[in-house]
């Protein structure tokens, strides 16, 4: 009696995790086979195999372009949050600051504001005054801004863990800050910047709000906003086309999260192993 | 030549780590900052080193002020209590670290890195990172790192407190030796009242930012200047007892001892005698302390005595063998005493038989 209901307990489990898996892989599964479907549809299916749809989002004159914009915008920002949210984590950690933590969290409680959409409009006019509409600079100001933040909340972890007789032992030898920074705290932090730096990267690439509102010029839109443009006139979907260009505008996160996770591993909390 | 005048920290929110502390440490010296955690050992060393700033007095090394020198410019080297050797270099980075901030070729480095650690026993273990290293040999390798860079002093903090009891005693022997030989001044901060004795040539003892005594390992462990330095030196902590001195004689936890000369009557007097410095005898004889033996401790080649004695808690090491049986009536015979008044030395009472 209790084995059948062992049995049929790891059963109805089972179901359930199957049920939720379905539902987060389907969409995958689409993404997966839609491009190389001559008819894709809005549903999962095996495709009438084709490589037209990726020859006609070629031909498409913004598509690759905007690959290299988001590269630009996606790269520039995660080197300008990495940099700053670093310097920023560091010194926030090892000078004391009254008020140092309502600050760190006043911070990141605004980060959700900037760039979200109360503050649309206000970022408009300040881009349009600095003359920085239909720049990749400032997209990339904008954008950094809204995730320096919790960059800096996250580094300043790692940094906090990082013990100071490191850094004490290297000033007894004579370095100079900069040179403690360089040869000490950044090695000992490297992972955190990793993290730092793809999450920066991912968020980016995937933002769709501000690069819609900061750039006019279609030679100047990222992927995301490109995407947003694969329509028909009459407003339906080009299915082929979006399912081509979304998977190839996801390859380069994927590989980049491949790469970055072999290469040092994501730890969100924990600068060195003792 | 290390010289401190009338160093004091006062710490933001009052506290007073530094006290006025006045020390010379003379050129070759090894000397040992000893007290209890809080005492402000830390805190002075710190201080030499630079990497805290005092708030009055200051620091002189060979002549110069380097009160507020940069730690870097002071031609010091530090090993710290966590060894601080950087977990992403391996051991030969690690121990060229200081020749590379003094730009030295990375050739030379190299050689130079070599030639130290040939020297501690580290030439297996050169590619290695911390990590892959065992407590003792890391404490080796800081040490070597702050060898590489001929510096004018080595500042230790407590730098053998990690390591398992026996390795300590080895990296102990290991360090006297080697600051023999290499002669450069040492300043070695520990809690450890048998560290201090062991390894240095003058004891420097400390408590609430002040310095109490400094003196010889033999001084300070024969001739405590307080009740404070009484308790705090020695393996078995020294027996410090109430007396009391009437005409003519001192009455101390039931034995009657010859009064000493230059005390008054009624002053509050405290009868300090090391355990080692006394005999056991199972008869009654004049000027020792009676009591009924409650704990036998064995120390290996002797054995800690522990008498209950009306007025107090007598404690005596006797040798191995020679151990009264507990719950007997025996009596301790002091040796060598101390007498302090208001809890500093007052003079050598006279032997007690």
């Amino acid at each position: 009696m209790n084995l059948v209901r062992h049995v049929l307990g790891r059963l109805a489990t089972t179901a359930v995790l199957a049920a939720v898996l379905a539902f987060f892989t389907l969409p995958m599964l689409w993404l997966a086979t839609a491009p190389f479907d001559a008819t894709p549809g809005i549903t999962t299916s095996v495709p009438d195999f084709t490589l037209r749809n990726f020859a006609a989002i070629l031909d498409n004159p913004y598509a690759l372009g905007s690959i290299r914009n988001s590269l630009i915008q996606a790269g520039g920002s995660a080197a300008l949050v990495v940099v700053l949210a670093a310097l920023a984590a560091y010194a926030l950690s090892r000078v004391r600051v009254p008020g140092r933590d309502a600050l760190l969290y006043l911070l990141l409680l605004l980060s959700s504001v900037v760039t979200g959409t109360a503050a649309m409009v206000p970022v408009f006019e300040l881009a349009t005054r600095l003359d920085l509409i239909d720049t990749h600079l400032g997209v990339i100001l904008v954008v950094s801004s809204g995730l320096l933040p919790a960059a800096i909340f996250i580094l300043k972890d790692f940094m906090d863990d990082t013990p100071t007789s490191y850094e004490e032992s290297a000033r007894v030898f004579g370095a100079t800050p900069l040179q403690i920074l360089r040869h000490i705290v950044v090695p000992l932090v490297r992972p955190g910047l990793a993290t730092i730096a793809v999450w920066a990267l991912a968020s980016v690439w995937g933002g769709f709000l501000f690069q819609f509102i900061l750039l006019r010029d279609p030679d100047k839109a990222p992927g995301s906003v490109i995407l947003y443009t694969l329509y028909t006139e009459g407003g339906s979907p080009k299915l082929d086309l979006i399912s081509t260009f979304s998977l190839l505008y996801s390859l380069p996160v994927v590989a980049m999260y491949l790469f970055v996770s072999q290469r040092y591993g994501f730890r969100f909390h924990g600068g060195i192993k003792r | 030549m290390i010289s401190l005048n009338g160093l004091t920290k006062v710490f933001p929110g009052g506290v007073r780590a530094l006290d006025g502390i006045d020390l010379t440490i003379a050129d070759g010296e090894f000397l040992a900052l000893l007290g209890p955690s809080g005492c402000g050992k830390t805190t002075l060393l710190r201080t030499i080193a630079g990497l805290e700033t005092p708030t009055g007095g200051g620091v002189r090394i060979d002549g110069h002020d380097v009160t507020r020198l940069p730690p870097g410019a002071r031609d010091l080297a530090m090993v710290f209590q966590d060894y601080a050797i950087f977990p992403h270099m391996d051991v030969t980075a690690n121990i060229a670290y200081p020749l590379r901030i003094k730009k030295v070729p990375r050739a030379r480095r190299t050689a130079k890195a070599a030639e130290v650690a040939a020297r501690l026993a580290l030439t297996d273990l050169l590619h290695r990172r911390p990590g892959e290293l065992s407590g003792g040999q890391q404490q080796r390798v800081a040490l070597a790192r702050a060898i590489a860079c001929h510096p004018a002093a080595f500042l230790f903090d407590e730098p053998l407190s990690n390591l398992d009891a026996r390795l300590r005693l080895e990296a102990r022997t290991f360090l006297k030796r080697l600051q023999r030989e290499l002669a450069v001044t040492t300043v070695f901060v520990t809690h450890d009242q048998a560290e201090a004795l062991a390894l240095a040539d003058r004891v420097a003892v400390m408590s609430q930012g002040r310095m109490i005594q400094t003196g010889s390992p033999a001084e300070i462990f024969h001739r405590p200047a307080t009740t404070f330095v009484a308790a705090f030196i020695g393996s078995t902590p020294m027996n410090l007892l109430p007396a009391e001195l009437t005409a003519g004689a001192l009455h101390v936890a039931g034995a009657t001892l010859p009064a000493p000369p230059g005390l008054a009557p009624g002053e509050p007097l405290t009868y300090g005698v090391r355990p080692e410095y006394m005999d056991l005898s199972r008869a009654e004889r004049p000027g020792a302390f009676p009591g009924v033996v409650s704990v036998l401790e064995n120390l290996g080649t002797h054995t800690l005595v522990t008498l209950d004695n009306p007025g107090a808690l007598i404690q005596l090491v006797v040798p191995e063998g020679d151990e009264p049986p507990l719950g007997t009536h025996v009596w301790a015979v002091p040796r060598r005493s101390l007498l302090y008044r208001d809890g500093l030395l007052h003079d050598t009472p006279a032997p007690s038989s």
